[in-house]
């Protein structure tokens, strides 16, 4: 059955995507074209087919409403198959030989990176929609996704105000979790939380034998403090991790963790009864109750031809990129990337929690802080919300070397490095 | 408790309530009811608090259904409502007057939400009304909860209960509940008491209790006392954790063993350098998947029979594997070492293909999750325990099949010396296929226990084939037991390194380790001995 309905879903793809091309084909002259740059295989296609797939369905919508500037859109999906520099090569190809007007892509941040400079050297606008290390703000990058301070410092604000006074940090090792352990280490100690209260822990991707850490983590949090594991472990090895954590008998309530790459998607398939009360931070759940989000699960569910599917937070960033975008080129009145790159900034639309994210001077945007409960069925349940939006900042306040500095892309500074001391703007781009 | 009470009367007056309200007759309860629709979840808590306080007769089982998301509520009519199931359905009954609601749906019928603090919350609740609960177990457990989170009211509930107590456990630990309270009474002569009671007590909370002695207590004699028995207590724990770390060791290592096993054949006793071991495992993880989806609901049952069904399609593939490419390439290693390479890529895709390119959940049975408790720092986790038994199984088994069967005497012929195995009758061509087919049929089973540890997806075994040669190599080439000793030195000496070192780093040192042993003894622990092993 399973395999069945995938072959379906697969023939279905292919179909779309030869139409599209096909369509493309004949009335290439009267269309603007938005690249997609996903991996549809490799270690990284779990992930991002899906957002290959919310891409296809917000242009599809885009186009039953008519188009752009009197245009239909048209989508030009390349696979860089989990291979970081085939990104940067995919990415040429999509400016450079199909034209595309913008591209939304990416996932890991080694692959951003990779394409970075193909952007900068061609000048064409990224939309990046996952949550990521910040450090970061380039002329022609504009990230959806949460930087640390949307996601990782009200995750321990949350804990803090629970009671918690010792703290994990654990992550897989690479430069994600290192640079957001970094921060929060330096933003725990500005909040007063002693050195022998935070224990750090690093293991390699898809680690599987949880037994020592777990019994560790067990230990340290058996010392009369409440203690929190902040988890930056990703992909799969979350699974055996949560697994150890059950058997050990460790409950959300005597230590929870609070995980900043686990969401809805990561949840299903997996059985959710032992992780019941463990926390995630993200900018949207699919629980989120409003008309916006219940429309946007709707339109999914009828586009994925499953009512199984789920929602979850980078297709959220990539529903408000694509609409900023949209938003931006109606202002611009063109499609050219630098207009529409001036255009962006100030942007606002509707995010599906309920409220208005803009686009700040800096390429981050306004997002709402949720924190979510793991509930019995896969889904999250909110504990808690920041009362307004949080603004993204791209340089971290708590690290030395880059509290200084600030990002604005507007004239006249123009300048995604600056340094407020000395007034120098780094001429390095990101 | 007294600013929550304030905060909530406050709230009471000053907010008017969002959800409908349920008339009960009962004053006290419909605030309760209330407070549990409100948003806030320091209302709510409120409210959980209330109910306990309200002395209502189904008071236990509400906090319970509460607890386990079983209490549901309907929003017009205002109704709270039980989840029961009944005759294959879900069916929402009436709380208050057990009228039936018709079809549970979860969109009707919304759960109430709670967070990590009320759980705690209730669970501290539910265990002073289980108290007195007939059942001993029950009592214990909610002694023990209590241990967990110490409250000072706790003793006054307990001393009352002491005396009707009959169970000499539940009295133990009522004792120790009672001697951490008596930490921190007033004379000094009765905290010296208290100390004595609890100098063989392992539980955190008296460490905890002791240590704040030890730095806070006005009274040196009383610091004195606590820092030794805190010493002798430590040392202890100490000990118990030594055991732990061995018995992780020896848990990690028979993944290793079982893992390596199968190569020790194929490896070992053949020669033959078989990259595609890995996906021989990862076969038989597939195989207990699917055997999973054939028998829905009989998860027990399934593992176990998944034991036999990996080995013979492990085992067929590895024949297949042998008779089709392997048999051409004998005596030549390096192509061996590509084709087999080749091969794991195929099988790999092929999962990838017919199943899915995502990783697939493999449930576990009842048996093998929880853990046993030994005392209150040594646990031992129930499926670590089965795989060490496991492996310790299939070893045995598989010695057994080389030492004392027809087959064996005949793999053990072939690898000595294959012309005179040959001269003396033996068809060398069936042995080499049974001998790989046998170690192929190893790795399947190899993959049923991973599929209870780790993640089943096409790319499991990858993850397995370079912690397999190095057992192998190290243990020595063509020795079983050097496998399964080899096996464990390296499960225990990762887990000693890990806690200073950290995961990656072990695994560094393991390998560097390794390296240099093979410089030593370039044959292994235990080499292979006589005139056959020169050539």
């Amino acid at each position: 059955m399973h395999f069945a309905s995938k072959l379906r879903r697969l023939s279905l793809a292919v179909c779309t995507v030869t139409a599209l091309g096909l369509a493309g084909a004949v009335q290439a002259a009267d269309t603007i074209k938005v690249g997609v740059l996903h991996s549809l295989s490799g270690t990284m296609a779990i992930s991002e087919t899906t957002l290959k797939d919310t891409m296809l369905m917000l242009i599809e919508e885009q186009n039953k409403k008519g188009g752009l500037l009197g245009k239909k859109l048209e989508a030009v999906v390349v696979d860089p198959a989990s291979n970081w520099p085939l990104f940067a090569e995919k990415a040429r190809e999509l400016i450079e030989k199909e034209k595309v007007d913008a591209v939304f892509g990416c996932w890991t941040s080694v692959s951003r990176k990779s394409v970075l400079p193909v952007f900068e050297e061609l000048n064409s606008l990224l939309f990046y929609p996952v949550q990521y290390e910040g450090e970061e703000s380039s002329k022609n990058v504009f990230y959806t996704g949460a930087a640390p301070n949307q996601q990782a410092i009200p995750a321990v604000d949350y804990l803090m105000a629970q009671g918690v006074q010792r703290w994990v940090l654990a992550g897989t090792d690479y430069v994600y979790p290192r640079t957001t352990n970094k921060i929060l280490e330096a933003y725990l100690k500005a909040k007063g939380v002693a050195e022998s209260d935070i224990m750090i822990n690093y293991t390699p991707f898809g680690h599987s034998d949880w037994q020592s850490i777990v019994a560790d983590i067990k230990k340290f949090g058996s010392a009369g403090k409440k203690s929190a594991v902040v988890s930056t472990i990703n992909g799969d090895a979350n699974v055996p991790f949560y697994k150890e954590l059950g058997n050990q008998g460790i409950s959300a309530e005597s230590i929870p963790v609070v995980a900043f790459s686990v969401g809805e998607e990561e949840l299903s398939g997996i059985d959710t009864k032992p992780l019941v009360g463990h926390l995630a931070a993200w900018n949207y759940f699919m629980s989120v109750e409003n008309d916006a989000n219940d429309a946007f699960i709707d339109a999914w569910h009828k586009f994925i031809k499953s009512e199984a599917r789920v929602t979850n937070d980078p297709m959220e960033a990539h529903y408000i990129g694509f609409n900023m975008w949209v938003e931006a080129v109606k202002k611009a009145g063109t499609t050219d990337p630098s207009a529409v790159g001036e255009a962006l900034i100030g942007v606002a639309v509707p995010n599906l929690s309920g409220g208005l994210s803009a686009m700040m001077p800096n390429h981050h945007i306004t997002k709402p802080v949720l924190i979510g409960e793991i509930q019995d069925d896969g889904q999250f349940q909110i504990v808690s919300q920041t009362p307004g939006l949080v603004v993204g900042d791209a340089w971290s306040d708590y690290l030395e070397g880059s509290k200084d500095i600030i990002a604005d892309w507007r004239a006249p500074l123009s300048c995604g490095n600056f340094n407020v001391k000395t007034a120098k703007c780094s001429g390095q781009n990101y | 408790m007294l600013r929550i009470i304030v905060t909530t009367l406050l709230l009471c007056l000053s907010t008017p309530l969002t959800a409908a309200e349920i008339e009960t007759g009962d004053k006290m309860l419909d605030t309760a009811f209330a407070q549990l629709l409100d948003r806030d979840f320091d209302v709510k808590a409120a409210g959980v608090e209330m109910l306990a306080g309200s002395g209502h007769p189904q008071a236990g089982e509400l906090l319970r259904g509460l607890l386990e998301g079983e209490l549901r509520y309907l929003n017009q009519p205002a109704r709270l409502v039980w989840m029961r199931e009944r005759s294959g359905g879900k069916f929402a009954v009436d709380v208050l007057d057990g009228t039936d609601h018709g079809e549970f749906s979860a969109r009707k019928f919304k759960k109430l939400p709670i967070n990590n603090a009320m759980r705690a919350q209730i669970r501290s609740l539910l265990a002073q009304l289980e108290l007195s609960d007939p059942n001993p177990a029950v009592r214990l457990k909610s002694v023990n909860a209590m241990l967990e989170n110490p409250e000072p009211e706790h003793a006054a509930l307990i001393r009352s209960l002491l005396q009707k107590e009959q169970e000499s456990a539940v009295r133990e630990a009522m004792h120790v509940v009672l001697a951490l309270a008596g930490l921190t009474a007033t004379e000094p002569e009765r905290r010296r008491r208290a100390i004595a009671d609890l100098s063989d007590s392992l539980e955190p909370a008296v460490r905890n209790g002791l240590t704040r002695l030890v730095n806070n207590d006005p009274d040196a004699q009383v610091r004195a006392d606590a820092a030794s028995a805190l010493r002798k207590i430590e040392k202890r724990v100490v000990l118990f954790g030594h055991l732990e770390t061995l018995f992780f060791g020896l848990s990690a290592g028979s993944v290793l063993v079982l893992a390596a096993i199968g190569l020790a054949i194929t490896f070992g006793v053949m020669g033959v350098i078989n990259m595609a071991h890995g996906e021989l495992i990862m076969l038989g993880a597939y195989t207990t998947y699917l055997m999973q989806q054939l028998m829905p609901g009989m998860i027990g049952l399934s593992i176990l029979l998944s034991i036999p069904a990996a080995f013979l399609v492990s085992a067929g593939v590895g024949v297949a594997i042998e008779r089709g490419v392997i048999r051409f390439l004998y005596g030549r290693p390096l192509e061996t070492l590509l084709a087999t390479f080749g091969i794991s890529l195929i099988l790999q895709q092929l999962v990838r293909t017919l199943i899915s390119p995502q990783n697939v959940p493999v449930s576990n049975p009842d048996f093998l999750s929880g853990l046993w408790q030994i005392n209150s720092v040594l646990s031992l986790t129930y499926n670590r325990l089965y795989i060490f038994a496991f492996c310790l199984l299939v070893f045995a088994g598989l010695f057994f099949v080389l030492k004392y069967t027809w087959l064996g005497l005949q793999v053990r012929a072939v690898s000595q010396n294959r012309a005179m195995a040959r001269a003396m009758g033996v068809r060398s061509a069936r042995v080499d296929a049974l001998t790989f087919g046998l170690g192929s049929g190893i790795a399947g089973i190899a993959g049923v226990a991973l599929s209870q540890l780790t993640n089943v997806g096409p790319n499991l075994g990858q993850a397995y084939i370079v912690d397999s040669f190095m057992v192998v190599v190290f243990g020595g080439v063509g020795n079983l037991w050097g496998t399964l000793i080899g096996g464990f030195g390296l499960g225990i000496a990762n887990k000693v390194m890990e806690p200073w070192a950290g995961a990656v780093l072990a695994k560094i040192l393991v390998l560097i380790f390794i390296i240099l042993f093979i410089q030593k003894r370039p044959r292994g622990l235990f080499p292979q001995k006589g005139r056959a092993a020169e050539g």
